[in-house]
């Protein structure tokens, strides 16, 4: 069901853990579906210096959050912005279909969260 | 103890047991005939499946011709549903009405609610109290002068919660005094027979649905014990086996498994049961003690030996099950996140719980095999992995 770089994620998840005095801090998801991210950023001239997540949510809920702080690490806001579902499943493998959802959950936080920062 | 697999999943599936498929073996390839071949090796096949049919009506207490064999518990309960209703529609217009508890496994609810949607049946879908059992008040009255099938599953599959079977028997039994239409009661037994006393005759079952699989026995074989005196019309229609009620060349290899299981089920008795059900509640209290936040779920009282179901605050339940699979330890969930839909399960939210508790539900069910060092491990293991997924969701 799921890949190797999926487990390894969920596994040891990279960037985990609240954060103290985040520039911007956004939370996504509903305890309907089960999942809930929270995504924590420190920004500085328009890159993210640092990231972290914290989310209750299935493996690839985990993993899809700790691949995307990876990625978004160091990158501008424009950037950021711009990572996709795609980009994620290019880098962990494709996660089946109905955790597609979740992948997209962890697109949605992020983008919550530089949106945010920007309309501050 | 570091390779070895721990399996806690038996109320998906069993491994058969090896004495069982020992039985089973010459029916694939030296006693191969079809039962319905006139010559001798067709005879040896028949003979070896009567044999099986008297292995299951005698655990049942019932005529080995009540016995229909089948694919699996899913096919039998279709099977009743659709060829009661069937019956009773096509020889008049009279609209019958179902009972069924919310709780019932899918391959009950799903038959149900499609009469229900075409018109063919008025449904009614029992709910069921917080410790996951069917109320027998609320099923009285439930009842209606056209209701023509109860349903309503020996123990639930995912609580393990056991439903008062005997009481509801004797209540339809005494209803029944009065009616001309009788109603017909069936149970989806498959979690029960490794456990309960299934003696339809002492418990006023008319119709009966078990499956191979649950009970060490193989997959693809299941029966439907139908009361004589009780007309339905098949639902695979063909060359006329199972006494023209179930055609289909009969799965010989699987009957002969099917039978022998229940001997085998039949002959452990109920030392077996006060052994697993201490294994059991020694996992549950070391549970309880040594997690925080986490809650028993469903009836201790009424409740399956072998069945633990767990709630755990801030961790969801696939990750419990990948991160426990991570150790070689095997349970399951019924979470939305491990399912093929988004929405919690029903079983659960029938029973009370919130969402959030639903996610976070896990089911131990225990089995033949499981030993004392299982559970120690399990107990040793689980604490760490909620703490961690606690520490994920910040929770």
């Amino acid at each position: 069901m799921y890949s190797k770089k999926v487990i390894d994620h969920f596994q040891n998840p990279k960037n985990m853990g609240k954060m103290k005095n985040p520039d911007v801090m956004a939370e996504v998801g509903n305890p309907q579906c089960g999942d809930i991210m929270k995504f924590y950023l420190k920004i500085k001239d328009n890159v993210i210096k640092d990231i972290s997540f914290e989310t209750m949510g299935c493996v690839a809920a985990i993993s899809t959050s700790s691949m995307i702080t990876e990625m978004a690490k160091g990158k501008t806001l424009d950037q950021a912005m711009k990572i996709s579902y795609n980009d994620i499943a290019k880098e962990l493998g494709n996660l089946p279909p109905v955790k597609i959802h979740c992948a997209n959950l962890a697109v949605e936080v992020l983008q919550k969260a530089i949106n945010d920062y920007r309309g501050k | 103890m570091k390779n070895k697999e721990i399996y806690l999943d038996n109320s998906a599936t069993t491994s058969v047991d090896p004495a069982v498929f020992k039985k089973m073996q010459p029916y694939f390839y030296q006693e191969y005939g079809n039962p319905s071949s006139v010559h001798k090796l067709g005879e040896k096949a028949r003979q070896a499946m009567e044999k099986a049919r008297e292995q299951v009506a005698s655990f049942l207490n019932c005529f080995p011709e009540e016995i229909y064999f089948t694919a699996g518990a899913t096919e039998s309960n279709n099977w009743l549903i659709y060829g009661l209703i069937n019956k009773i529609t096509e020889e008049s217009s009279f609209k019958p009405h179902i009972i069924i508890s919310a709780f019932e496994h899918k391959s009950v609810i799903e038959p149900a609610k499609y009469l229900e949607k075409n018109n063919l049946a008025e449904l009614t879908l029992l709910p069921v109290s917080k410790d996951g059992l069917v109320e027998l008040d609320i099923l009285k009255k439930a009842i209606k002068k056209n209701t023509r099938l109860i349903s309503i599953m020996y123990a639930n599959n995912e609580v393990g919660t056991v439903q008062p079977i005997k009481e509801i028997g004797k209540l339809i039994k005494e209803i029944n005094q009065s009616r001309k239409q009788k109603i017909v009661f069936h149970t989806d037994a498959v979690q029960a027979i490794n456990y309960l006393d299934c003696n339809v005759n002492s418990l006023g079952i008319d119709a009966l649905s078990l499956s191979g699989h649950k009970i060490y026995g193989p997959k693809g074989i299941g029966i439907l014990y139908l009361r004589k005196e009780i007309p339905i019309i098949s639902l695979i229609r063909g060359g006329g086996q199972e006494r023209n009620m179930r055609s289909g060349t009969e799965n010989l290899a699987g009957i002969v498994g099917l039978g022998e299981a229940m001997k085998k089920v039949k002959s452990l008795g109920s030392i077996y049961n006060q052994n697993i059900k201490k294994l059991r509640n020694k996992l549950i209290t070391g549970i309880l003690k040594d997690i925080s936040n986490s809650q028993i779920n469903g009836s201790m009282e009424n409740r399956l030996p072998n069945n633990a179901h767990i709630s755990f605050r801030g961790a969801e339940g696939e990750s419990i099950v990948m991160a426990l699979s991570q150790k070689n330890i095997f349970v399951s969930t019924a979470s939305a996140c491990a399912s093929h839909s988004l929405e919690p399960s029903y079983v659960l939210i029938s029973i009370g719980l919130s969402p959030e508790q639903a996610h976070g539900s896990v089911r131990f069910s225990l089995g033949r095999w499981t030993t004392n060092q299982d559970i120690e491990y399990v107990l040793k293991i689980l604490p760490d992995i909620i703490k961690r997924l606690r520490k994920i969701s910040g929770r």
